[in-house]
């Protein structure tokens, strides 16, 4: 219960944060800031190499945890990618290209 | 508490400053680059703490590094390779995926607990169908999403009736019971559970139309921070609730944020059904009488003898790919004298800032790119509006026709300029499929054709009148 209990408190917390930290949005950094978002909601990957490494010798779970690491790694590594290509875009406009960035 | 343990207790916490730092940045321009590469450290971090504490065997080994070849090839190739315009689809598969793992993860974890006999404590089993509800939602929802995005999903006719919402509580009162049995340990009600909470993700989004798409995707969004909040109260990780609840909560804030951009309640965008639903059968009626049309010749001429021409660029202009040849335009008159810039509807293109990201692949300074707020007050002052591929979002209904089921959206005051051309392949109604007014209007001339083209046709008016040219 304990640790429940904790797990709640982190629950809180990481919510008030993540009210607290998207204040004041540009509308142009819309679509990166929900792509960005998205990719780090597939944190699930570690949950997924968890389940992998509790599994011991039970097929069924490898391969549902195997499955699991896939899909989440498609989400991480495919939206922090897109994301960077997008954002891209927006340096290259800039006027001093290879500036303080 | 052994090392590795502590080592990983450490690289958490850190990776934990570093999202939030990381979700920080990406809402500015200037840090956003540094601040995505920042939360995917992050990631990476987290990662490697957890296989440093846990040390995999050879066969666990074999397991990982394939789901991670796998899914990590196929993402970098989604990445590279899928047009800009094409992102909210993008976006609704990428999270699909995600929800579509946190449920797998809570039956593997429920599975792996009846395999060893065992009854897992009723809080895990809560989370476990609170994981595999939420999961199974996020995933079908994002699917239905990005199919409806892509044209590839009619919206069934029944689906916009009253009967849709009876066949959802239906849907929710099984899932609800489902998930009660579960947590209660019963094995057999999983399977109802994963079928009946992934059919009601299909009956929740299936009926929402295209316009309201983006908010969808973004609650969405919201939902798979959730589904990993809820995952790692399955598998007892703080890092993934801290994540998902960050997630979850600035996603929750994004949707306010666009719903209040397309004067939009969330209640409206989920339960009303498609935006021009009700209108469906006055289609036949919305017939325009009173149409004037020119060629691209009078368009060039017009927009060389402007001072202030404003561009309305939308996502038929991206379909054309024609934002470098608008460039190109908008340069030559730049060099004759005239000022250019860009009017972005909050919506703009499918998704807010979509439109953003397109015109800056096309290399047009987002200096010129000017809100809706700024840019209104302006109109009555513009020579020339020309309008691209854009329709709802220039339609004055949404200010004069209460009737009209665009009413109440903010919308870009183009009638307020002296002259409007709008760029359009036909007649067709808009992504709402409702009539606009603007067109009909007298200040207003219809050049019909492909953006690209007109565009390209306008290019080379403009330089046999020699404009921008020394």
């Amino acid at each position: 219960m304990d640790g429940f209990q904790e797990q709640l408190w982190v629950l809180l917390l990481g919510s008030l944060l993540g009210f607290e930290l998207i204040g004041k949005v540009p509308p142009t950094l819309h679509t990166p800031l929900m792509s960005g978002a998205n990719a780090i909601s597939g944190i699930t990957m570690l949950a997924a190499l968890t389940l992998i490494t509790r599994a011991g010798e039970n097929t069924l779970l490898l391969i549902l945890g195997s499955l699991a690491l896939g899909f989440a790694l498609f989400n991480v590594v495919g939206g922090f990618l897109v994301t960077d290509r997008m954002l891209t875009m927006f340096r290259s406009n800039r006027k001093r290209p290879g500036g303080s960035q | 508490m052994s090392s590795a343990e502590l080592f990983q207790g450490g690289l958490d916490l850190l990776a934990v400053a570093l999202l939030a730092l990381g979700i920080k940045g990406l809402s500015k321009i200037r840090s956003a680059r540094a601040a995505n590469q920042l939360a995917a450290t992050a990631m990476a971090m987290a990662v490697v703490g957890l296989l440093v504490s846990t040390q995999p065997t050879a066969v666990t080994w074999f397991w990982i590094a394939g789901g991670t070849a796998v899914g990590g090839a196929l993402g970098m190739l989604t990445a590279r390779l899928v047009p800009m315009t094409a992102m909210p689809e993008t976006v609704a598969l990428f999270n699909g995926c995600g929800g579509l793992s946190s449920l797998l993860v809570a039956l593997g974890v429920l599975l792996a607990a009846e395999g060893d006999g065992l009854t897992p404590s009723l809080l895990v089993l809560v989370s476990i169908g609170f994981s595999i509800v939420v999961g199974a939602v996020t995933c079908t929802g994002s699917v239905v999403a990005m199919g409806k995005l892509q044209g590839w999903l009619p919206t069934p006719g029944w689906m916009l009736s009253r009967w849709r919402h009876g066949c959802n509580i239906a849907l929710a009162t099984v899932v609800l019971l489902a998930a009660v049995l579960t947590a209660g340990g019963s094995g057999d009600a999983l399977w109802p559970l994963v079928i009946s909470a992934s059919l009601l993700g299909i009956g929740l989004t299936l009926p929402i139309g295209g316009a309201d798409m983006p908010v969808v995707i973004s609650l969405l969004n919201s939902y798979s921070g959730v589904a990993a909040a809820a995952a790692g109260f399955v598998v007892g990780q703080r890092l993934l609730i801290v994540a998902g609840a960050m997630v979850g909560a600035a996603g929750l804030i994004l949707t306010q944020v666009m719903c209040t951009g397309m004067n939009r309640s969330l209640p409206a965008v989920l339960f009303g059904g498609a935006l021009g639903s009700a209108s469906t059968g006055s289609k036949g009626s919305g017939e325009y009488t009173n149409i004037t049309s020119c060629s691209a010749e009078e368009c060039a001429l017009t927009l060389e003898a402007a001072e202030r021409v404003v561009v309305v660029p939308g996502y038929g202009l991206a379909v054309a790919q024609a934002q470098h040849t608008l460039r190109e335009v908008a340069r030559l008159l730049e060099k004759h004298g005239v000022t250019v810039t860009y009017a972005i509807h909050p919506v703009a293109g499918r998704m807010p800032g979509h439109m953003n990201v397109l015109l800056a692949e096309a290399d047009v300074p987002y200096e010129q790119l000017k809100e809706m707020d700024v840019i209104n007050p302006e109109f009555p002052a513009t020579d020339v509006v020309l309008v691209l591929g854009a329709n709802d979002v220039v339609n004055p209904q949404a200010k004069t026709d209460p009737d009209s089921p665009l009413y109440g959206m903010p919308v870009l005051d183009v009638q307020e300029a002296r002259t409007v051309f709008v760029v359009k392949r036909g007649m067709n109604a808009g992504y709402s499929g409702i009539k606009n007014d603007l067109f009909e209007h007298p200040n207003t001339s219809m050049v019909f054709g492909d953006a690209k083209q007109v565009l390209g046709n306008i290019l080379g008016e403009l330089k046999i009148l020699g404009v921008g040219q020394l």
